[in-house]
């Protein structure tokens, strides 16, 4: 665990509760929307909590409600649109009914965000510098030409050839590498002390993404931020995440330090992700072996375990629990640090003895 | 440069396509747009397939890999080259001579909410092509599309449903579907599971699998993603900016990658499964975007992001070299050195061997 550095400067509110606990904790989280086809379930009883330096990584099938808890952490939800419960304390100052100029004070100061589409952070008609030069006074008093100075800097810091002059271009003008790029010099311009990216690479190629994913850790070591990086890809996970956090139908279902998670899993629905993607490893000769059906409705979740209209290993429970008691997000066999949820008694050794040849083939 | 196809056995492939180009010109904005260049999308691609094989096409956006299956279902026009289906000429065929060949040569789209006309229903859409050809009497239209439903693992209740009631992997059954009713020889998937998650990909590629084995249709499958390519396809061509860099069996490509720019794909790739082994290969990383297929490099198109180029890399386009069983166009064409390796990091892989 890596402790708070002390020679960072403090954040914009921190009440004295700031040193005790990590510095984003988020504690039964549930948000709802109400629709007119009935209530999303969007996030249920979600908790995780990231450390200054650290990296949590958060994997699931789309709509599991990776996005929506994440845009909860910045306050992004509209309070007439949305319900929310539990806590969500950023160093120690609580998010959930905060006003909006607190909330104000803290995006793009001491929380940031990076968005699969650079669209959603960057706007077409203004230049690059521009919107960068503007993020950076929003939260530092400095004049027009040291803001400018600051820009091409960020912009030079995250790779972009020529930043003196690439600073004055529009965003059409860059290749979506770099449009990456630029989105993550604003998100940094302010040195945030916790980084939230969203499905950053999903739209780019594996050179492009391999240099971005670069960049991120860089400025991580440089920072000592906290970082979440959300995906569905396992392999960027393996590569980045300290912490993983699965999700499935709105809930933690899996939860651990990465390498413990990735080669002891416990939870049908991860030994389910790994069975089912391709790698440039094992024997091709061996189908890939898909998790049968769909994921839920969230309007109208399943009973019981959220997992187990699609798990075949039911057989292993005694009775009918799958269906009728959900399974409490709890440690394993192997120890405090590894949470999930399933009411298989010893998943470990079901997993090495009889799942984990299979699997990772 | 076609040292890869053979044909001089009296042997003939599935399909045999030689030095295909494939240029778009580029206009001027104005009230005269002339035309001011080309976007050199395929630039004289060479490979064979074999009956119920399957050839996979990877590399990243922009290298030409769905123009060359539009190419092949001649969806647009060559601009120049060969391309034989069962020893036929079928580059230069107008419509009415292309009729017959359409029907065995079929494509699967990447997107399964654009391809699927969505005020048509499932039944309209799968029987379509059934229709046009006149392979079945409209009596039997229904049960034959039943049938084609069944094969790909939908309810054949639900062929009076619409597009928007099926969700994204149960879309992708519906295009498998369509392209199967006409029992093609040769289907071209493209990006077929890259729109779907990962628990469905697997899905759709399993049915894919089964459907090749039982009905011996051959695949020219595209695909971005390395690992997908690798479970699916025995053959894989690797492409840059409109040519193959390199072509080859699924274990010379994957295990002992010779062009430059097969180990750094590879190498930038993250594998799940690979790093829970601990056997994360170096990773390479490559500076830059990929030029303007415009106006490419001169030489070797890859030569300006490359750490091995030298003078004759600008001088001198490399052909494809047959080296270590593989063709591959690079002047220097080796396995992978660890030590001339420029951009290393140091493999930040959180998970090692246990
Ligand atoms: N503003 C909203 N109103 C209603 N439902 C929403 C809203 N935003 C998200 N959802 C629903 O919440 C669920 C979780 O979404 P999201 O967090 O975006 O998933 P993920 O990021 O994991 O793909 C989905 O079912 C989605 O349709
Ligand atoms: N209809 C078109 N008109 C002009 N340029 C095109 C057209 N289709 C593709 N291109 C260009 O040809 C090149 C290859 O594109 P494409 O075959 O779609 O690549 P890939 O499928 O590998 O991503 C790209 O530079 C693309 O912009
Ligand atoms: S609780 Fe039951 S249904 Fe849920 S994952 Fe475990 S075995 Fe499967
Ligand atoms: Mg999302
Ligand atoms: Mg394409």
């Amino acid at each position: 665990m890596t402790t708070v550095d002390r020679t960072m400067p403090e954040p914009v509110v921190a009440p004295s509760s700031a040193q005790q606990e990590p510095f984003l904790v988020v504690e039964d989280l549930t948000v709802q929307f109400p629709t007119h086809d009935g209530l999303v379930q969007a996030v249920t009883d979600l908790s995780y909590a990231v450390e200054l330096g650290e990296t949590l990584g958060i994997v699931g099938e789309s709509g599991s409600g990776k996005s929506v808890s994440s845009m909860a952490v910045l306050g992004l939800h509209d309070a007439k649109r949305s319900r929310l419960e539990g806590s969500i304390r950023v160093a120690g100052q609580e998010i959930i009914g905060a006003s909006k100029s607190t909330l104000r004070r803290l995006r793009g100061n001491d929380v940031a965000m990076i968005f699969q589409d650079p669209l959603t952070a960057l706007h077409p008609f203004f230049t690059v510098g521009n919107q960068i030069v503007e993020a950076y006074r929003l939260h530092n008093q400095v004049s027009k030409k040291a803001a400018w100075n600051r820009a091409i800097e960020m912009l030079d810091l995250v790779g972009i050839p020529e930043p003196q002059r690439r600073v004055n271009d529009y965003l059409h003008q860059f290749s979506g590498g770099m449009r990456q790029r630029a989105m993550i010099a604003m998100a940094l311009v302010n040195n945030p002390k916790l980084l939230i990216a969203d499905e950053p690479t999903t739209a780019l190629d594996v050179t492009v993404q391999a240099q971005i994913l670069d960049l991120v850790q860089t400025m991580q070591k440089e920072f000592g931020s906290a970082v979440i990086i959300i995906t569905h890809d396992l392999g960027v996970i393996a590569e980045l995440a300290d912490d993983v956090l699965v999700m499935y139908a709105g809930r933690a279902v899996e939860h651990g330090p990465t390498k413990e998670v990735l080669t002891h899993p416990e939870m049908p629905y991860t030994w389910g992700l790994l069975g089912s993607v391709a790698d440039v490893v094992s024997d091709t000769s061996k189908p890939l072996i898909p998790i049968p059906g769909t994921p839920p409705s969230l309007l109208n979740p399943p009973s019981g375990c959220p997992f187990h209209p699609r798990c075949t290993y039911q057989d292993h429970v005694e009775g009918s629990r799958c269906v009728s008691e959900l399974p409490l997000l709890r440690p394993g066999p192997r120890g405090e640090s590894h949470l999930k949820r399933c009411h298989i008694k010893d998943p470990e050794t079901l997993y090495q003895e009889e799942l984990k040849e299979e699997i990772m083939g | 440069m076609s040292e890869h196809v053979q044909t001089s056995n009296g042997h003939t492939p599935l399909l045999e396509v030689t030095d295909l180009v494939k240029h778009f010109p580029v206009k001027s904005t104005g009230v005269v747009r002339r035309t001011i260049g080309q976007v050199q999308a395929l630039d004289g691609v060479s490979f064979t397939l074999e009956k119920g094989q399957a050839l996979g096409l990877v590399g990243e956006s922009g290298c030409g890999k769905t123009t060359t299956g539009r190419v092949i279902t001649r969806l647009y026009d060559p601009t120049s080259g060969s391309m034989k289906f069962e020893g036929t000429e079928i580059g230069q065929l107008s419509g009415r001579q292309m009729m017959p060949y359409r029907r065995e040569i079929q494509l699967i789209f990447q997107d399964p909410y654009s391809s699927l006309n969505p005020r048509h229903t499932v039944g309209k859409i799968v029987g379509t092509p059934l229709e046009v050809h006149n392979i079945v009497p409209k009596k039997q239209m229904i049960p034959k599309v039943q049938e084609l439903l069944e094969v790909v693992g939908l309810n054949p209740e639900h062929y009076n449903r619409y597009p928007s009631e099926f969700s994204g992997g149960q879309r992708q059954r519906i295009g498998i579907a369509r392209a199967l009713a006409l029992r093609p020889k040769l289907i071209v998937a493209d990006e077929p599971v890259s729109a779907l998650d990962v628990s469905i990909q697997a899905q759709v590629i399993n049915l894919l699998q089964d459907l090749q084995r039982e009905f011996g249709i051959a695949f020219l499958f595209i695909a971005h993603d390395l690992a997908i390519v690798r479970h699916f396809c025995p053959e894989v061509a690797v492409m840059y900016l409109g040519k193959i860099v390199e072509i080859g069996s699924r274990d010379q490509i994957y295990n002992t990658p010779h062009h430059p720019y097969t180990q750094a794909l590879l190498s930038a790739s993250p594998d799940v499964k690979q790093a829970a082994i601990g056997g994360r290969r170096e990773r390479i990383r490559l500076e830059g975007d990929v030029p303007s297929p415009i106006n490419p490099p001169s030489g070797c198109r890859f030569r300006t992001r490359c750490w091995k180029a030298q003078d004759v890399c600008a001088e001198k386009e490399p052909p494809l070299y047959e080296v270590g069983g593989r063709n591959v166009a690079c002047h220097f064409a080796e396995p992978l050195q660890v030590v001339q390796v420029p951009v290393v990091s140091e493999g930040a892989t959180a998970v090692s061997p246990t």
